[in-house]
Order: C-alpha cells, then structure tokens, then sequence
C-alpha cells in the first residue's frame, strides 16, 4: 500500500509499503477514505519528537471502511468507522472509569518504560506518534490496523459524509473536553487562547455549554475571524495587550474560565532542549508558549484554567503564588476520545456543532508531503488540509 | 499469608523498595529461599479476580506466553518444571525449578534446584485489591546474577536483566489477563515474530 513516512525534519515521503495485517484477535484492518494532518504532526516534521525511527507511518485523524476483522472484533466488513487517535484496552481500571486516555494496556509492555520515567506512569498509546507513544502506526495510509476495534472506532451511520464526522477522531473531542473541563456555568465569560482546531472546537462548545460570552485570542486574522463567526469576541495578541484587555473587557474581574489550547499542539514528550529556548518573561505576551501563564494571571478569583494543549516536559516561571492565591482550579490531559464520541457525533447529527467550516484544503494522499510544507508554511491560510487515498489530482480542491 | 511486608522494619514499605541494602537478607529470612543475592520486586494491579489469576500461573506451561524471554517450561511432575530461558548474546540458560509453596489464589513460590545455571527463587502474592480494583499481583525474586556485577550490567545493556524483564513480563500479564491479548504495535505477523524473536 501506500503510506506517507517520516524520514527526519522536514522530510516525509509517500512510499510504498507492506500493507498491514490482523495481528492480535481484538484487530481490525480499515481501509482510510479521509486522514487529516494535525497541528501535532507537524511537531514531528519539524524533528522536535524524539523516538521516531525512518520508515514510521504518521497520522492519528482518520477514518475509513471495515475491510477485515480478528475473531474478536466487534465490527463488520464494509461498516464506515472513525477512530480515536488513543489507543485504548476498555478492559482495565481507568478504561472502565472512561479515563480512556489513560488506559494501562494501550503501549506495548517494553515502550511503557519511557513513559513510566518521564511522567511516572504509561499512557494509552497513540497512533502514528513516536516510539514512546507506542509506535503505531497511523492512518495516512490507504490501511491501517487499528487495535481494540471492539472499543476504539465508531460506527458513523450511512449518509454521514466523511468530512462532517473526521474531527471525531481528535480535535472535537478535545475541544470540547477543554471547555468541559472549565466547568462552565451559565452567565460565564470564557477565554480561550489559541484559535486552531481545537480552540475553534472549543469556542462552539463553550456557548453549547451556556457560556454566555466567550473571548478569543490570536494573531492569525484568518483563524479570529473564524471564532467570530462563532459568536466569539476576539483578541489579536500581536495588536493588543492581552492581560489587560481581558481585565478591560470583564470589567476588572477577569474571564471565570481561561482555556489554554495553544500550548506545544503536540501529543508527546519534548526535547528538553525545546524548553531551553522557552526563556522570555511573563506578560510579554509575544510568545505563545506563555499561554497557561497569563491565563493564571488574568482568571478570575476561584475561577477554573483548562489546559487541553500539551506541554510534554518542564515548565519554568510557572506562577504558581498566583494559583494558590487567587484559588483556582485546573483540569488538564489528553482527550479521552471514546468517552465523548456517541454524544459528540450526535451532536453533529442534530447539527448543533460545525466541523466541516475547518477545512481548507483536500488533497489525494499522494500529496501528502507537499501537504505538510503548505502546512507548515501558510499557518493563516492553511487551517486544516484533509487527505484523500484514492481521489484524483483533478478533484483537488 | 500473602503479605510481602516484614515485621521487624519500622514502616509499612515493602522491602524491595527499602533505601537500606539489608533488604536480600530480609527477604531471604521471611518471604523466599536465599538463592541468590539480587532483589527484585514489582506489583501490578489487574483487574481480574486473584482466582482467575493465580490458576493461569500455576499452569507453567502457559508462562511463556507472556514471559518474553522464556522459551519453554516443561513441567516435570506437579511441583517441578524445566526452564529454558534466553540470555545475553544469543546464549540460552537451564534450570530445574520446584515449588515451595503453594496457596490456592493466593501464592506460588518456587526455589530452583542444584546446578541451575542461574541460581533463583521467589514468589508471586495474590492479593484482593482495595476497592474492588481486583487483584495485586506481586513478584519478588532473589537471584545470582551470572557473572556478578559484570554479568548483571552486561545482562542491563542486552535489556535481558531481570529487573527489567520482571516489570515487563507483569505488564504483559495483566495486558493478557485483562484484554485478552499482549499490546503490539506490529503491522504484519511477520513483525510480530521478528519482535518475539
């Protein structure tokens, strides 16, 4: 089959490889119609990830049809699946707790010793995403083997076209748990910095969850336009003093609920010497990795921070005299993608959320690699490039 | 019964977790047979019931299924086996091992016999879980490190150490015992075999 592979920095290719196979009895082969490229992948493509080795298939936002099933998948041969980018047992403690992103089975036994030393526990595993997540292989490919089918991907119902329901797989789920997370009551003014695909998703579930104002902040036009046409107020943090036009703009008391989802946009462990270069006061305001920082500083008394974007390794100057003090809440983690998926998918039936607005580009998986440049280097115009196995070069749009 | 704690310490740790380097001499005192002076201890909890747990480990045929670098158990009558287990640089290593003890659900300890090329003994407690989180499984082997200190990190660099493997073959077991399966990320079955090696 086909599959794009990463090779080092800045260098991913589509080459041709061994198609996969059912390896254990829970597997399931799935043949990916849509495959998206994540913020995060470009974390790798920018070399910044290590345990990658040559060769590894990236992509964890996929989607596609059920072509072969282990004797213990629950699935069907032809139904259409989406499938978490977590790789999660169902069997084990946090699994039966909907803690999915947690789970104690999804890594293999050897690869848990990374994670173990870095954050004191394994993970779930993830796809497509380094040797320390699992090494799995991901869905930018025209197949991939997809473990515990029985509890990971969901059923989307005929009719359903795939671009409505891809961003089941990662960036709905997160940004709705980002704003889940913030506990928001009705009446709230909610913050949310970083406008990407999951602070958008963020943004929308915000207001489904009775927010009734919610501010945005950026410095892409093209991505703060976009959160105004969700109802979102906005803030171009190149322009404005972010800190205070936030005190301003709540009236002295600050938003009840700040939302962090710029973060790294990574879902793995960094480099420790990424952190290195991260050495700029707070308040500046200019670098994005100060986000959960003056998110402390400008929340509310008692109000709550959530932190959906993923910060992999140390933090220094984190203010934490102003997060005792003030008495805030914060809630974190990586999504815990099939807990929300049934709800979130119905909501998208019932068209109370938009998804398909995020889509800039489609592209046919040959084209992947020049996918990722685009990517990478039109971050305003480019907010999500979808890719297509099999679709021709002329239906590129 | 089942308690890998020792009574004469002046807190409730287990002894392999014990700052102090008297912990071989308290474990060969109280909870296993002094076959070697290298102590490793691990518990993981799995959420099946100890019953279920401690039937699959009794049967020593099924432990290469998840111990890696076994590569047979051969039962001899009900209470000894032979093992056949990988060691660094292509080598493989044999032992008679016995049963020492044994507890239905609730302990396995064996010693092995004269002439083991690594000389070992341990236990494995099954222990209910607090708050119904199923079972505690804990592994705690003594063992003579062939070639001493020198063969122990020559054993560390080939990752055939055993407390490497020991914390590793446990996952594997609750991943069996809990799903059904060992996590994998192989894609072909060819993959598979070349990892299991």
């Amino acid at each position: 089959m086909r599959a794009l592979t990463w090779h080092g920095k800045h260098d991913v290719r589509v080459e041709t490889v061994d198609d996969p196979e059912i390896v254990n009895p829970r597997d399931a082969i799935i043949r990916i119609t849509s495959t998206a490229i994540c913020g995060s992948d470009l974390h790798l493509y920018d070399g910044y990830i290590p345990t990658m080795k040559a060769g590894d298939i990236l992509g964890h936002e996929f989607m596609g049809e059920v072509v072969e099933t282990g004797p213990k998948s629950t699935l069907q041969k032809g139904q259409r699946v989406v499938v978490p980018f977590t790789i999660s047992c169902g069997s084990c403690f946090h699994c039966s707790k909907h803690q999915y992103s947690a789970c104690d089975n999804g890594l293999p036994a050897d690869n848990q010793d990374i994670a173990q030393t870095a954050y004191g526990h394994p993970m779930a595993g993830l796809f497509g995403y380094s040797h320390m997540t699992g090494g799995y292989a991901g869905g930018q490919a025209e197949y991939v083997r997809v473990p515990f089918s029985d509890v990971g991907p969901i059923v989307i119902p005929d009719g359903m076209e795939d671009d409505k329901v891809l961003f089941l797989s990662d960036i709905l789920p997160t940004g709705w748990m980002a704003a889940e997370n913030a506990d928001i009551e009705p009446g709230d003014t909610v913050a949310v910095w970083g406008c990407g695909p999951v602070g958008l998703f963020a943004v929308q579930s915000a207001f489904l969850m009775g927010a009734e104002r919610v501010i945005a902040i950026d410095h892409f036009p093209r991505r703060l336009e976009l959160a105004k046409r969700f109802g979102a107020e906005t803030i171009n943090f190149e322009e404005t003093k972010t800190y205070e036009a936030l005190l301003e703009m709540t009236g002295g008391i600050g938003p009840d609920a700040c939302i962090d989802s710029v973060g790294l946009e990574a879902h793995g462990l960094f480099a420790d010497n990424v952190w290195d270069q991260i050495k700029v006061s707070t308040f500046t305001g200019t670098d994005r990795t100060h986000s959960i920082r003056q998110a402390i500083l400008a929340c509310r008394k008692g109000g709550r921070v959530s932190m959906p974007a993923v910060y992999g390794g140390f933090v220094d100057k984190f203010p934490l005299g102003a997060f005792m003090e003030k008495g805030l809440t914060l809630k974190t983690g990586q999504t815990h993608v099939q807990h929300y998926m049934p709800g979130l998918l119905n909501a998208i039936m019932e068209e109370k959320i938009d998804t398909t607005f995020l889509i800039s580009h489609r592209l046919p998986l040959e084209q992947a690699a020049e996918g990722y440049r685009m990517f990478h280097d039109e971050q305003n115009e480019v907010t999500k490039i979808v890719l297509k196995p099999g679709m021709d070069l002329a239906q590129a749009a | 019964m089942g308690d890998t704690h020792v009574p004469t310490r002046e807190d409730d740790a287990p002894i392999t977790t014990s700052k102090r380097d008297d912990g071989t001499a308290d474990a060969s005192a109280y909870l296993v047979e002094d076959k070697g002076d290298a102590l490793v201890g691990k518990t993981v909890t799995i959420n099946r019931p100890r019953q279920e747990l401690y039937a699959y480990w009794r049967d020593v045929s099924n432990l290469p299924t998840f111990m890696e670098n076994v590569v047979s158990v051969e039962p001899i009558d009900e209470r000894r086996s032979r093992w056949v287990v990988k060691a660094p640089a292509g080598r493989t290593v044999e032992w008679i091992s016995a049963i020492t003890e044994d507890v239905p659900g609730e302990v396995i300890a064996w010693a092995s016999e004269e002439g083991a090329d690594v000389p070992n003994s341990g236990r494995i407690d099954f222990r209910d879980a607090p708050g119904g989180r199923g079972t505690w499984v804990t592994a705690t082997i003594l063992y003579d490190p062939p070639g001493g200190a020198v063969g122990k990190l020559i054993a560390k660099m080939f990752q055939r150490e055993p407390a490497i493997q020991a914390r590793r073959e446990l996952r594997r077991f609750k991943q069996l015992m809990e799903t059904g399966e060992i996590a994998t990320a192989a894609r072909t079955r060819r993959e598979l075999e070349e990892e299991q090696g």
